[in-house]
């Protein structure tokens, strides 16, 4: 067993997501109280790895992993786990992470804990908060053995203290990637043609709360009278009442207009990923207790198509 | 094609949610089918449909109730039910994972569908553990997937639209975002009528019964950084102040 941290980085098109460093800096203030070393692990190639703060940095670099390969990324970590004990290893909870982490811990018989949004020592032990039950809770839990699992939420850790220049060391995959039973195809790109709700100084975002489709008109139009455009929570989309282009989140688009008006939307941490740094946010949800009002600016505890229609007279 | 649906009952997040000791007080929180679960049995019935096959759903009954979610998958397209009766509320992911593992491996599986992620978990992911104890590969995040000859092509999301396809040799976890089409809507009546009629298997749960390995300290609501300023008033008073607002700031 050591006393490492080895924090799984992640990137595309050339560039780290900003959780990789979020936690690159936790490692470091939580190595060097444990007496360890904070370890950026990267996978691929085809990005500068200079770039982090990191006591070390490890590149493994194959063709298997070229992209993000769930099945190649699984083996080259669950092996480097095994050879080297660290402490904690932390991914980032997303796309990739979220098929790494679990899988991770059941192959290794080690605890995981997801949707981590602190963690600290007290002691030598360890406590992690994580947000369960949709951000409507937190729960705090003490991972027992000698090695954790940490899937980490993005934007719980300032990125700058990950950010620095230890340059990498280049290894060979410690175990072998042929026959894999997944393969990447090809990349899919955004559908384009569709209003870019990025660019966007106003939005009128709407959530399962606007109940169905044809209530989808009465948000187009206020949104019009607001000189604004609609976007939406993921199930309005899944659902099919609006295109992919409109969704705002963690698998959708991040958004950072003037106006982001939101109306029944329960403020999940998916959501919250996307529009959290909206210049103004006003929220209507007729339960108080929606954990969006603890990120609003301003809300209503009312019924959305009350205030709408009352907003589209006065406007 | 044996295509098995693990699906989960969870307290719906919409009510209030009681804490007693350091968990929920699970006898006064309604349970409800998990949202992507939704998605990931019309996933299912769509490859059935276009693949053949029968869909099987099967899930951890921790509560004695879960004869209702498995009747809603069964109104929507699936051919069997079988839970699991563990009967334990306080189990955790790692546990659920074994029993459930230990089923799905008797049950000989072409592809095993799980929803992406449950929203009132802390331990991660089912679908990745099944996927580990099964030595099966597992991806996540999907949102489509079609079969053809022994392989499954999947559509991966990572964000704003962008995502990967890939090819999966067959068995596979699939871990489900969304179903590559709304899903469809079952009458009550027909899940009404199900509900009387519907022959349920039952399976003892068994495994090596291990635990996640976490030690529950408390759970409680967030501590909020901050609050939002709340409108009171009719709808009508509500709107006129947020329109007043907009208007000082140039907003409207
Ligand atoms: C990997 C992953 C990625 C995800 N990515 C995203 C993403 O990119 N974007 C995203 O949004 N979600 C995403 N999600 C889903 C996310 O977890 C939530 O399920 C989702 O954000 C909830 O959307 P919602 O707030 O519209 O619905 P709900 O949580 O169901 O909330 C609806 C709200 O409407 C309120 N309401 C109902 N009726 C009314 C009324 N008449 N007037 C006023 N209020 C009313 C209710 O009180 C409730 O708070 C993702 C999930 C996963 C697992
Ligand atoms: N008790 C359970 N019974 C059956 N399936 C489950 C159970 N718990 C989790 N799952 C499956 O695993 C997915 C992810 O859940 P979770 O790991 O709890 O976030 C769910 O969408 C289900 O498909």
């Amino acid at each position: 067993m050591s006393n490492d941290i080895f924090v799984i980085t992640e990137h595309m098109d050339g560039k780290f997501s900003d959780v990789s460093f979020e936690m690159v800096g936790k490692a470091k203030e939580l190595a060097a109280a444990l007496g360890g070393q904070a370890v950026a692990v990267v996978l691929g190639g085809g990005v500068d790895v200079n770039g982090f703060a990191s006591d070390s940095t490890i590149q493994v670099d194959d063709p298997a992993l070229a992209q993000f390969n769930p099945e190649a990324c699984g083996k080259v970590i669950e092996a480097l786990a095994r050879e080297k004990s660290p402490r904690l290893v932390l991914f980032g909870w997303t796309a990739t992470g979220m098929d790494l982490a679990a899988w991770l811990s059941a192959r290794l018989g080690q605890p995981c804990v997801a949707y981590v949004k602190g963690v600290s020592l007290d002691g030598g032990g360890l406590t992690v908060s994580s947000q369960v039950y949709g951000g409507k809770m937190v729960a705090e839990v003490a991972p027992q053995g000698d090695m954790a699992i940490l899937a980490v939420l993005a934007g719980s850790f300032p990125v700058e203290a990950g950010q620095g220049s230890t340059a990498a060391s280049q290894i060979a995959s410690p175990v072998p990637l042929d026959g894999l039973k997944v393969k990447f195809v090809e990349a899919i790109k955004p559908a384009a043609g569709d209003v870019d709700i990025t660019a966007q100084a106003k939005l009128v975002s709407i959530g399962r709360g606007i109940g169905g489709k044809e209530n989808v008109e009465l948000a187009e139009e206020l949104a019009q009278a607001l000189g604004g455009t609609v976007s939406a929570s993921r199930p309005v989309v899944d659902a099919g009442w609006l295109p992919r282009t409109r969704q705002v989140g963690k698998s959708g688009l991040k958004v950072k207009p003037k106006l982001y008006l939101m109306l029944g939307i329960s403020g999940a941490p998916e959501h919250l990923e996307g529009m959290k740094s909206a210049e103004l946010i006003i929220a209507i949800n007729t339960d108080k207790k929606a954990p969006i009002f603890n990120v609003a600016h301003y809300g209503a505890t009312a019924d959305l198509f009350e205030v709408a229609e009352a907003m589209l007279e006065l406007l | 094609m044996n295509i098995i649906v693990a699906i989960k009952h969870i307290p719906s997040i919409a009510d209030d949610l009681p804490v007693n000791g350091s968990n929920l007080d699970f006898d006064s929180v309604d349970f409800v089918l998990n949202e992507f679960d939704e998605q990931s049995i019309e996933q299912a019935v769509l490859v059935k449909e276009a693949s053949g096959g029968t869909v099987t759903v099967v899930g951890v009954d921790l509560i004695g109730e879960l004869d209702n979610v498995l009747h809603l998958a069964l109104a929507k397209g699936a051919d069997k039910a079988v839970k699991i009766t563990a009967d334990d509320p306080g189990a955790d992911s790692h546990q659920q994972a074994g029993w459930l593992a230990e089923a799905i491996r008797d049950m000989s599986p072409d592809i095993v569908f799980t929803g992406v992620q449950a929203s009132n978990d802390l331990d991660g992911q089912i679908g990745p553990m099944l996927a580990a104890r099964l030595d099966l590969p597992y991806i996540g995040g999907v949102s489509s997937v079609d079969v053809v000859d022994g392989a499954a092509t999947v559509n991966k999301e990572f964000a704003g639209g962008v995502g990967a396809k890939y090819a999966v040799s067959l068995p596979v976890v699939v871990g489900v975002q969304a179903a590559s089409k709304p899903p469809r809507y079952a009458p009550i009546s027909k899940v009404r009528q199900i509900a009387q009629t519907a022959a349920i298997g039952k399976v003892a749960p068994s495994g090596d019964g291990a635990g996640a390995g976490l030690a529950f300290k408390k759970m409680a609501p967030p501590v909020a950084a901050g609050h939002a300023k709340m409108f009171t008033g009719s709808p009508k008073e509500v709107a006129a102040q947020i329109v007043e607002l907009l208007k000082g700031r140039g907003l409207a």
